[in-house]
């Protein structure tokens, strides 16, 4: 997905574009109002990450004009004030969510997942590998015609492994995106959301293979 | 709040009492002066008469023959008569000897006037008014003085001075109870000016702390003026701490968000295990500072609010079911799955931030201890009074520590391995005492944590 970060801290902004193209996400990043302005004429975004204290002005004014302008790409908040009476003005605005800084980047993720299905999605996202079709932002897998949704971990899973096909994936690092760090989990947790993995996959071409030791991966057979 | 005002009598009061008793006084004294002064024209129209009757009797007094002859003349009697039948006296002293009349009006013998004078004296117990006066009469060889007196009972002239006494004292009434009319118009329509302000101050919500610009009498201005610089400055000083609040937030937040984005950037690059260790415990060091700093924040603020509570109303319902889809993402991290059941608005009074505070503090904590693939169920019902069940799966509240837990800074002996404040709970406590309700924990028989906010 393409994002638009307006934030005028450079070394989160670095840090935020960092994490997020990690799970092939591409980001432009913007310190000012103006020069969000200048990406938005020039680019297409499936989603705006938006700072509120900006130098060049307060993020509620370009949210107001951004959303006068017609234009429907959906905006998140990035709020580091207090909490309550900002996130409603946000929301009163035309932000679609809000996330408070320091901001977890599963949950972040998750937030652009939730704004996005409200929005109907982008056609981008949808990625297809032999007989199976994965729509991330929805939610669901297609075998054959047949649609099934997925639970929030198996399709964090699923999103994981689709992005390298034949690659083994360690299963800390899967652990590591399933579950949150203060989760006290054993690396057998994994198993559970593969074994589901495996049967809603049934009947497809693709398959996951165990690697003892080493971790699991996902073939197009 | 603050402690009651010390009172020292009522503006109102003494100036209707003022009034009131300057009326009271003006009436008394009026009545006073115009009884005694038609005292005085009564008495002196009867002095008039008796002494004519006197002289008139005096006049026919003649010495014939060296006798003296009084030819007593009928209208000296008739002009003395009254409606009320008053009783005439007479006496004709020649000398000192009593020619004809009453023995009991004596003569004074030290004077002999030549023209009438008046006194009075008592008849037989009867007050009465009575006319002296003397005539020397001279003979052929003889030389001798005649005093007539007469006197007359009072019964009319007392009557005519009752009635003028209680028409006086009606007029005196009439004025004593117009005055104090008068001063009860005054004095509430003066300090009702005073309510008035007092009014439009009182009717203001605790955030409106704009000056006061509707026209003042010229007496109040000095009041008004510097209550409007005072809440000039208390405006000043709040948005001054509102802003450096939103200020320091931003600046310990911002840094705080880098370094949590970096530190899960290289957690998804660190393969040896104790880096990794050590990279979670920054991160939740990272989160714990922030979340305290939050709730911290969040609570000086209801603690603020909830002095000053601001109500409204508004669905319940429709607002736990805003949060419940502002949480979802988060819920599903954990494939946990939040079910509002909540078939009919619920409508309170209250202050919705506030409430909408307290119950997302309590949902977060269901979520964070929730186990993964299970079920939050939050419940909101009008019976028996207004409120908001959060039901989860997860291991419940510790038995021995269930009445404190709502303490500030207070966490269950199992939450060890769960970021938290200490405070979520306290939040909730807060607004819900604040708006006349309870917060009650329990455990369900069958396992998790049961929350209910009632109002």
């Amino acid at each position: 997905m393409r994002f638009l970060l307006v934030e005028d801290n450079e070394e989160l902004g670095a840090a935020i574009a960092s994490r997020m193209s990690f799970d092939g996400h591409v980001v432009d990043h913007a310190l000012t109002i103006a020069d969000a302005s200048g990406f938005l004429e020039t680019g297409e975004y499936d989603l705006i990450l938006l700072d509120i204290m900006l130098p060049d002005g307060d993020g509620r004014s370009f949210l107001k004009a951004h959303r006068n302008s017609q234009s429907d790409t959906p905006v998140i908040v990035l709020t580091a004030r207090s909490q309550v009476s900002d996130r409603i003005s946000m929301l009163d605005l035309g932000a679609d969510d809000y996330v408070t800084k320091p901001f977890d980047h599963a949950e972040l993720q998750a937030r652009c997942r939730a704004v996005l299905r409200r929005k109907h999605g982008t056609a981008q996202t949808v990625v297809t590998l032999g007989d199976v079709t994965f729509d991330p932002v929805a939610g669901h897998i297609t075998v054959h015609g047949t649609q099934t949704f997925l639970r929030n971990r198996e399709l964090r899973l699923l999103e994981v492994l689709i992005t390298a096909p034949g690659q083994i994936f360690p299963k800390q690092k899967l652990v590591d995106r399933l579950f949150s760090y203060d989760d006290d989990v054993s690396e057998n947790a994994v198993e559970v959301y593969i074994a589901r993995l495996r049967k809603h996959l049934e009947g497809s071409c693709l398959t996951i293979t165990t690697h003892r030791g080493l971790g699991y991966r996902l073939d197009n057979v | 709040m603050s402690d009651p005002l010390r009172v020292s009598g009522s503006l109102r009061n003494r100036l209707a009492l003022i009034l009131i008793g300057g009326a009271a006084i003006l009436a008394l004294f009026l009545v006073l002066l115009v009884r005694s002064y038609a005292a005085q024209i009564a008495q002196q129209g009867q002095d008039q008469v008796l002494g004519a009757s006197v002289t008139s009797i005096l006049d026919t007094a003649i010495i014939q023959d060296g006798q003296v002859e009084v030819d007593f003349p009928y209208s000296a009697l008739s002009m003395l008569s009254t409606p009320s039948d008053d009783r005439v006296f007479h006496a004709i002293y020649q000398d000192d000897t009593l020619l004809s009349g009453y023995a009991s009006l004596t003569r004074d013998a030290t004077r002999a006037p030549a023209l009438p004078a008046y006194a009075t004296a008592e008849i037989m117990g009867t007050a009465v008014r009575r006319a002296s006066a003397s005539r020397t009469l001279i003979g052929a060889d003889q030389r001798t003085t005649i005093t007539v007196i007469v006197a007359q009972t009072q019964d009319a002239l007392s009557g005519t001075l009752n009635r003028i006494s209680r028409t006086v004292a009606g007029f005196g009434i009439g004025f004593f109870l117009l005055a104090t009319a008068l001063a009860l118009w005054a004095s509430s329509s003066t300090i009702g000016q005073l309510q008035r302000l007092t009014q439009s101050v009182t009717k203001r919500g605790p955030q409106d702390l704009r000056p006061f610009d509707k026209p003042v009498p010229t007496e109040m201005v000095p009041l008004v003026s510097s209550l409007n610089t005072l809440m000039g400055r208390l405006d000043q000083s709040l948005n001054r701490s509102e802003d450096f609040i939103a200020e320091a937030a931003h600046r310990v937040r911002t840094p705080l968000a880098t370094v949590r984005s970096h530190a899960e950037a290289m957690l998804q690059r660190v393969g040896r295990e104790e880096n990794r260790a050590t990279v979670r415990s920054m991160m939740r060091a990272i989160d714990e500072s922030s979340r305290a700093a939050g709730q911290l924040l969040d609570h000086a603020m209801i603690t603020f609010r909830a002095d000053h509570l601001e109500r409204d109303t508004f669905d319940l319902v429709e607002l736990v079911q805003d949060l419940v889809v502002r949480l979802t993402p988060v819920a599903e991290l954990k494939d946990v799955t939040v079910r509002l059941d909540g078939p009919e608005p619920v409508v309170i009074s209250g202050d919705a931030i506030l409430v909408q505070n307290a119950v997302r503090n309590i949902l977060d904590n269901a979520l964070k201890y929730a186990p993964g693939d299970s079920l939050v169920l939050v419940r909101v019902t009008n019976t028996p009074t207004p409120q908001v069940v959060v039901v989860d799966e997860g291991q419940g509240f510790p038995h021995a520590q269930i009445d404190t837990l709502a303490d500030r800074f207070t966490r269950g002996d199992n939450a060890a391995g769960t970021i938290g404040s200490g405070l979520g709970l306290t939040i909730a406590q807060d607004v819900a005492e604040a708006h006349g309700g309870i917060l009650d924990l329990s455990n369900r028989p069958e396992g998790g944590a049961c929350v209910t906010l009632s109002f």
